[in-house]
């Protein structure tokens, strides 16, 4: 598996992600479970993806696979050239639950990934109180929680505890980063603001991204490039680019050329709907 | 918010002194005699006079308890995390921890006599193995109840399983531990008193035991009062340390200024 791994470089300079004719079944005989069904992806360095469709059609899935939380029954998944797993390529995650560790402060919480990741975990005894913890309250800074970092997690609302987990994503300037509804469990307003907050993060660290949401105009506003999924079993249907210059803005939402490629997408996942069985 | 704070205090002190002033009354009230039933009044004098005879036996049975008590907590956390760290071996172990924490412990106290002879050693012993059930089972309960989201965010960075359980795991455990300590500790003072009483020539048991075949019903309870002040003083030390380190899961303000 190694030598076909190393064998079958990637076909592009720039990609840094590739599924290839990858699936994941659950389970055995009758009962089992097609997650996702066969599967080709290729993300470049520094894109921004998102995927979109209906629950239960392996969005989470393909994120596992790529962080290697998951391993492909079929197929290969490739990350930085290696099969994943073995690359040394700094991810970071982010999901719809903030899941800060409560017994630790805002700040530790998004020094985290400083105590775990090399090369940072070698240093972190020494600069925790220093260098690290400066560069946690710059990003804290950035995301509006400047005072909030000596804070434990339960005294933030859902927003801020959101913005912190954005943070704890980047800290460790991660080259992957993974958005699993990163934001599905906020308010409208909150939500639009953290788009924006999320843009100016990735203009400025360039790492590559991959977002799952439900939210065609949270995936419109912030993806380069939106693969659309359908269900049982999972497959991307349809990957088109989204042509609006950056940074965009709430306003350009608005706009006929945005609401038509919602719409489109929009009708895409209604009719790769499966047929609701009859009894 | 502090007042009420005092004011639960104050009550709490009122019904410890309400206990024993109706316990007072009521021996004089039906004219109760010593063997059955002494009066606080008497056991405190008795606490008082023959304290220089009782403090050694106090020394002994305190030191044997927090011995037994430590070797219980590193004990009970190596297998509560054994236990609560996979599946397998929490389905495995848990019908034999279960079946060796039902056993009386009464019944082990002679098999330890003739394995290391009276004294100390059974009695620690006898502290260590009533310890050790609660804590197995918490940080167990705990580790096994991870949320699994916690896990990935730790996996997804590639966190070694040694990590997730340093940086993870055993924090959360934490609330569930300290709450192990406090059943934990009253229970090692069960089992040093036991062993005490059956087989040793030391400690508060021993002089109970002796007391009560002497008919010095006042000593007896005597005994039983340093026994409960002892107990209540060891809660309170593991309260103490529990609001310190786990006052997060208790959303305690003054900690999170801490």
């Amino acid at each position: 598996m190694t030598a076909t791994a190393l064998a079958d470089p990637p076909r592009s300079e720039d990609t840094f992600v590739e599924l290839e004719n990858v699936t994941l079944t659950y389970g055995r005989g009758d009962k089992q479970i097609v997650a996702l069904g066969q599967t080709d992806l290729r993300i470049n360095q520094g894109d921004f993806v998102a995927l979109v469709g209906p629950s239960g059609c392996g969005k989470s899935t393909i994120l596992k696979l790529v962080t290697g939380l998951l391993t492909a029954s079929t197929g290969y998944v490739y990350v930085a050239g290696r099969e994943v797993g073995a690359e040394q390529v700094r991810v970071g995650m982010a999901f719809q639950n903030p899941t800060m560790l409560p017994w630790l402060t805002v700040r530790d919480n998004v020094m985290l990934p400083l105590k775990i990741v090399p090369p940072f975990r070698q240093d972190y005894r020494a600069k925790r109180k220093t260098e690290f913890r400066d560069r946690a309250d710059a990003l804290l800074k950035e995301v509006g929680l400047a005072s909030f970092g000596d804070k434990h997690p339960w005294q933030l609302s859902g927003g801020m505890l959101q913005r912190a987990s954005l943070c704890r994503a980047l800290v460790h300037e991660p080259q992957l980063l993974m958005l699993d509804e990163p934001f599905g469990a906020l308010d409208q307003f909150t939500r639009e603001e953290l788009w924006a907050v999320m843009q100016e993060l990735w203009m400025k660290l360039k790492p590559t991204v991959l977002l799952v949401t439900h939210d065609l105009k949270e995936a419109g506003y912030l993806a380069n490039r939106i693969c659309v999924m359908r269900t049982r079993p999972g497959q991307i249907i349809d990957d088109a680019e989204v042509p609006f210059p950056r940074p965009r803005t709430i306003e350009m939402s608005y706009t006929p050329t945005f609401v038509s490629m919602t719409q489109r997408l929009r009708e895409l996942i209604v009719s790769a709907r499966p047929v609701k069985e009859t009894v | 918010m502090m007042d009420q704070h005092l004011r639960r205090r104050i009550w709490s002190i009122v019904f410890i002194i309400g206990f024993f002033v109706v316990w007072e009354a009521l021996c004089w009230l039906f004219n109760v005699s010593d063997i059955v039933l002494p009066k606080p009044s008497q056991i405190a004098v008795t606490l008082v006079q023959r304290m220089p005879a009782l403090w050694p036996h106090t020394l002994q049975t305190l030191y044997t308890t927090l011995v037994g008590f430590a070797f219980g907590i590193v004990v009970g956390v190596l297998l509560g995390i054994m236990v609560g760290s996979s599946r397998l071996a929490y389905d495995v172990a848990y019908p034999l921890l279960v079946g060796f924490a039902s056993i009386p412990k009464v019944a082990v106290v002679p098999i330890f006599v003739l394995w290391f002879g009276s004294g100390t050693v059974p009695a620690v012993l006898t502290a260590m193995i009533m310890s050790i059930f609660p804590i197995v089972v918490n940080v167990a309960t705990g580790l096994a109840t991870t949320e699994p989201e916690l896990e990935d965010v730790m996996r997804a960075l590639r966190a070694s399983k040694f990590d997730i359980l340093w940086n993870v795991g055993l924090p959360r455990t934490m609330p569930f531990f300290f709450a192990s300590l406090k059943v934990s500790v009253t229970l090692a003072f069960v089992g040093t008193v036991i062993s005490e009483t059956v087989a040793s020539n030391r400690g508060i048991g021993n002089v109970m035991m002796i007391a009560s075949s002497n008919f010095d019903v006042p000593l007896v309870f005597a005994g039983l009062m340093i026994l409960a002040f002892l107990g209540v003083a060891l809660y309170a030390v593991f309260s103490f340390i529990e609001s310190k380190i786990t006052g997060w899961a208790h959303r305690k303000d003054e900690f999170a200024m801490g």
